[in-house]
């Protein structure tokens, strides 16, 4: 089965970050994910989580150029949700008797597989950027993150040339390199 | 400074910002100094880093704003109240074609279903639930049993009407206001009976079918009536496994019986009421069902047939239901008041019967 044609631009949308595109696949799935995390012993919290850690999931599918969705956005979410809320329940142990409403799932370990991967990372490099403290984290930020130019952060920093800011940067980045390889080498 | 010429170039490198001349001199310096190669490389995975970082935290910021946006909007519902009345309707509008063709889908099934249930089960469609009013025949029995008493008894039903069924009731005000079941109260009227045998004419003033509950009062100028009424009834839902007693009217003379709640639903899942295990009979219909410290929990209805001591109550806060749709219906009965204060708690279960027994009465209901 195909996704239609709206539900590829409602992909396209989200996958460049078009806020009417994720407002309209959030509208339309996040109450059958809420449901069923509070029917199977969850909160509106975890609810929330769940579902925003697909949607998380579906975007990073959806930027890949070679992508197209074998199933509908609404399958592939629940089937993502049920997963990853089964799966968390197992952890806390509060495993009951799940129960399933009358959607259709597709596999989608592979995918989960993945998208863990990247979870791992992302853990890292925010637990390494975050121990980097001030002003490291907020130069390097400015300059890899937001993309911006070595003048204008040596103007909103108060260095008093960009050498020096450069100086500074390359520091940071050194301990920041040296922060996220020593927790991603063990992850690996 | 040597390391952040080299960094500075690197990154030139990888964002492809050098013109063709460095370009080649600096590929020739990676395919000759394995040490800047391995830089280079390792600079790239670590800005791929950098970048998945990036993204994934601006859509984790998208998305937390979009929820925010949606739940002010009443698009989402997180269990707090709806902002407004509109969304509900909005709601309904989204979904009523849905609910529309599910729920005559599922009309046709049930209908198709029934019928067949039907069918296939009428030569054995016997009683599964007794309702544990008594009969006219029991009734009769009784009264020729006890001759004496009934005497008494027909002073004060109408001459021209009989007997139809017998169950119990119990104050819930000392104004006279008694709840028994709905199914008791077979005929127009009926006579309530306390403790010492003596007999008051009622009325009844509210009757709810479907809860199986219903309220008289009693409207007899002998009556006299308590000081206070010694037991509150629960808002709230009893626990599972809890002690509960009865007190009511299997036979002319009040009964004691104790059990244990056993589910916190009654018959076929029925969430109106709850299971007891206690053996009771037909006369205990309307008796009031206490828990250990004497508060009232349930009000007994059925048993099960098939089953030894499987009996259902209806659970004490659709009394509260039935008395407010009272109020709701006449100003009349604003004088009933429901019991707020127990002396009962701590008390010996005989102590606590002994107080509780002049409220708990036997119902005579009769008709044309």
């Amino acid at each position: 089965m195909k996704g239609d044609t709206n539900e590829q631009a409602l992909l396209k949308g989200l996958a460049n970050n078009d806020s009417k595109a994720i407002e309209t696949i959030y509208k339309d799935n996040f109450n059958m994910v809420q449901a069923y995390v509070l029917n199977n012993n969850g909160s509106y919290d975890e609810a929330r989580d769940i579902f925003q850690e697909a949607m998380i999931a579906l975007y990073e599918k959806a930027q890949n150029e070679s992508f197209v969705l074998t199933c509908q956005i609404k399958t592939y979410i629940y089937s993502i949700c049920r997963r990853l809320w089964l799966k968390r329940l197992q952890q806390i142990g509060r495993y009951a008797h799940p129960v399933d409403s009358m959607e259709e799932t597709v596999a989608v370990e592979e995918d989960l597989e993945a998208h863990e991967k990247r979870n791992a990372d992302f853990n890292i490099m925010d637990r390494a950027l975050s121990s980097l403290g001030e002003p490291c984290k907020s130069l390097l930020e400015g300059y890899y993150l937001k993309k911006m130019d070595m003048n204008a952060l040596a103007a909103e920093f108060g260095y008093t040339n960009a050498d020096n800011a450069k100086n500074q940067k390359y520091k940071c980045l050194m301990r920041l390199k040296k922060l996220f390889f020593s927790q991603y080498n063990i992850g690996e | 400074m040597d390391d952040i010429l080299l960094l500075e170039a690197i990154e030139r490198y990888l964002n492809g910002e050098m013109n063709s001349e460095e370009r080649a001199y600096f590929e020739n310096l990676r395919k000759t100094t394995p040490e800047i190669d391995q830089m280079v490389v390792e600079h790239n995975m670590f800005i791929h880093q950098m970048d998945m970082y990036a993204t994934r935290r601006n859509i984790k910021h998208s998305l937390y704003e979009t929820h925010t946006y949606l739940l002010e909007r009443g698009d989402l519902n997180e269990g707090g109240e709806l902002t407004t009345k509109g969304k509900v309707v909005q709601f309904w509008n989204r979904y009523k074609k849905v609910t529309a063709i599910a729920a005559s889908v599922g009309g046709a099934i049930a209908l198709f279903i029934s019928g067949l249930a039907f069918y296939f089960s009428s030569a054995v469609n016997a009683p599964k639930l007794e309702q544990l009013g008594k009969d006219l025949e029991v009734v009769k029995k009784n009264q020729q049993y006890q001759g004496a008493v009934i005497k008494e008894v027909t002073s004060k039903i109408p001459t021209n009407a009989r007997l139809l069924s017998g169950g119990s009731g119990f104050l819930i005000s000392n104004k006279g206001y008694i709840i028994t079941n709905a199914h008791v109260l077979k005929g127009t009227g009926a006579v309530v009976v306390n403790n010492k045998g003596e007999e008051f004419k009622s009325s009844i003033v509210h009757i709810d079918h479907d809860k199986d509950l219903a309220i008289l009062l009693i409207n007899d100028p002998e009556y006299v009536p308590v000081k206070n009424i010694p037991y509150i009834i629960r808002k709230s839902n009893a626990d599972l496994g809890e002690e509960i007693f009865t007190l009511g009217y299997p036979r002319n003379e009040v009964v004691y019986g104790m059990g244990y709640l056993s589910a916190k639903s009654g018959y076929n899942g029925d969430t109106l009421s709850y299971q007891i295990q206690m053996s009771v009979n037909p006369g205990n219909s309307g008796a009031p069902v206490f828990n250990k410290v004497g508060d009232i929990i349930g009000v007994l209805s059925t048993r099960q047939l098939q089953a030894d001591g499987v009996a259902f109550a209806v659970k004490s806060k659709n009394i509260y239901a039935l008395v407010d749709s009272l109020h709701n219906s006449d100003k009349a009965f604003e004088d009933l008041k429901m019991p707020v204060k127990s002396t009962l708690k701590g008390m010996e279960r005989k102590e606590q019967i002994k107080k509780v027994e002049d409220c708990v009465y036997y119902v005579k209901a009769y008709g044309k």
